[in-house]
């Protein structure tokens, strides 16, 4: 790959920044998300709480349902492949997806390796859930990173755990020595040269969103204020009561983090979010692919 | 001088690292609120217009702003932001609609057609163009002007206070196109 191509998939997700990615498994349901404000859509069979419930194994979607899904929107479309499974990505760059997502919501096809994705042209984004997962798959190619958290339960406590994990790790390397940046990248399991970049800048080498468990306005503005650049939503809109409300709320929310009155105004009448799964209640960790 | 940045989403802070290598001091318009201070230029950053189009009416920014800009207000806008301003927008609709250009949205395809260049820009030379699923200018009518032209599509306009661009001169190491909008005020 091309440096050039690499950088302008960097500035993709640039642009994606204070916006929220909504998780859709129709053209109807795309619709809805684009015209509640959705920055980009992810497309996928089901949403990460059904595929939880059915158990079983979760590959990428038919080409022809992410291509109707293309075919209903203007903004960016993603799709999700499984860890490792590089034919997968092959298959949706051929559809010229705009956002491949590595993700270890669907079963990984590979327990070692994950994809080379600097080999493709298309942009990819990876779930992580420290700095040296962050790092590892940007040195794959990663072109932008989100928080894991745990998808599919409306609980946002794993988010939450690795936004602050990572941030935690990007101060301290901040304050390293230039000498120990080495040492550091050893223990990290991460090239030096991007641990150098972290110590230099102070954040990681491309755009980091939020994802994993979101599920109301006050959660992603809370995700906004740890530090993320923007947030995924993926069961939280459309296992709710009023979708349409709901993501426009948040999408709102995203924008205005930090003012409490318009949030408290965000959250009024939202109808019934999604039941959720407590952390303690699940059996599958998806955050545990992939590391 | 203070230049506002529309900050509702997309790559507004690149917009303000710009203004910082100039020495401009700036601020983040988010709510109607932000609108209550004086400033002297508006930019319009890229992201996704249909979002930003949005929550311009939802936030209660949209009158305030598009009236600002007919009084003369002087304002850049990329990408994104090109869309917003402009009167026609081929199979979409408009937003602000302060200026006659017909756009052409996601002009060049999806992801895989986005690419850098460099092109010639009125009365700066050449300047490297970054394009992220742009759109380009169709045509201009009025008293609109074409500034640049990639590949016989128009790139660059100007119309009075109104200064787009369909490519990110934010995203480059180049302020000259910045610098040239500072000039407008």
């Amino acid at each position: 790959m091309k440096e050039n191509r690499y950088e302008l998939n960097k500035q993709l997700a640039q642009m994606l920044k204070g916006g929220v990615i909504m998780d859709v498994t129709t053209p109807e349901q795309a619709e809805i998300a684009q015209k509640a404000g959705a920055c980009a859509v992810m497309a996928l069979e089901r949403i990460p709480a059904d595929i939880r419930a059915a158990g079983g194994v979760s590959r990428m979607s038919d080409p022809k349902m992410i291509q109707g899904i293309q075919e209903a929107v203007s903004i960016p479309v993603m799709a999700k492949c499984r860890i490792g499974h590089f034919v997968e990505a092959q298959i949706l760059e051929a559809i010229e997806i705009d956002y491949i997502d590595e993700s270890e919501v669907l079963s990984p096809a590979d327990d070692i390796y994950h994809i080379q994705k600097s080999k493709f042209q298309v942009p990819f984004v990876c779930g992580a859930k420290d700095l040296g997962e962050a790092l590892r798959r940007i040195a794959e190619g990663a072109s932008m990173i989100r928080t894991k958290g745990e998808p599919g339960t409306g609980d946002v406590v794993q988010a939450v755990r690795h936004m602050r994990a990572m941030n935690r790790e990007i101060r301290r390397i901040q304050n390293l020595r230039e000498d120990e940046i080495f040492e550091a990248a050893k223990q990290l399991q991460v090239p030096a040269d991007l641990l150098s970049y972290v110590h230099e800048n102070g954040k990681l080498p491309v755009v980091n969103f939020a994802a994993g468990g979101v599920a109301t306005p006050a959660d992603a503005a809370l995700m906004m204020q740890l530090g993320a650049e923007g947030v995924f939503v993926g069961s939280g809109i459309f296992k709710s009561g009023d979708p349409a409300k709901r993501a426009a709320s948040i999408v709102k929310a995203v924008t205005n983090y930090e003012d409490a009155k318009e949030i408290a105004k965000l959250s009024t009448d939202l109808g019934e979010a999604m039941v959720g799964i407590n952390e303690q209640e699940i059996e599958i960790l998806m955050a545990e692919r992939g590391l | 001088m203070k230049i506002g940045i529309l900050a509702l989403q997309g790559a507004f802070e690149e917009h303000g690292h710009m203004l910082d290598q100039l020495g401009v001091e700036h601020f983040e318009i988010r709510k109607k609120d932000d609108l209550k201070q004086d400033f002297h230029g508006m930019i319009l950053p890229g992201g996704e217009s249909t979002v930003m189009g949005k929550l311009l009416l939802e936030l209660d920014l949209f009158e305030s702003i598009q009236t600002k800009i007919n009084n003369g207000l002087p304002v850049l806008g990329t990408c994104a932001g090109l869309i917003l301003l402009a009167k026609q927008v081929k199979e979409g609709k408009p937003h602000l609609a302060t200026m006659d250009i017909n756009v052409q949205r996601n002009a060049y395809g999806r992801q895989l057609g986005s690419f850098n260049t460099q092109g010639m820009f009125d009365h700066l030379g050449t300047v490297p163009m970054t394009f992220i699923r742009a759109p380009y200018i169709e045509s201009v009518s009025g008293n609109a002007k074409v500034l640049a032209t990639v590949d016989e599509h128009i790139v660059a306009a100007r119309q009075e206070n109104q200064c787009v661009v369909a490519f990110h001169p934010e995203l480059t190491q180049d302020t000259r196109v910045h610098e040239y909008f500072l000039r407008m005020i």
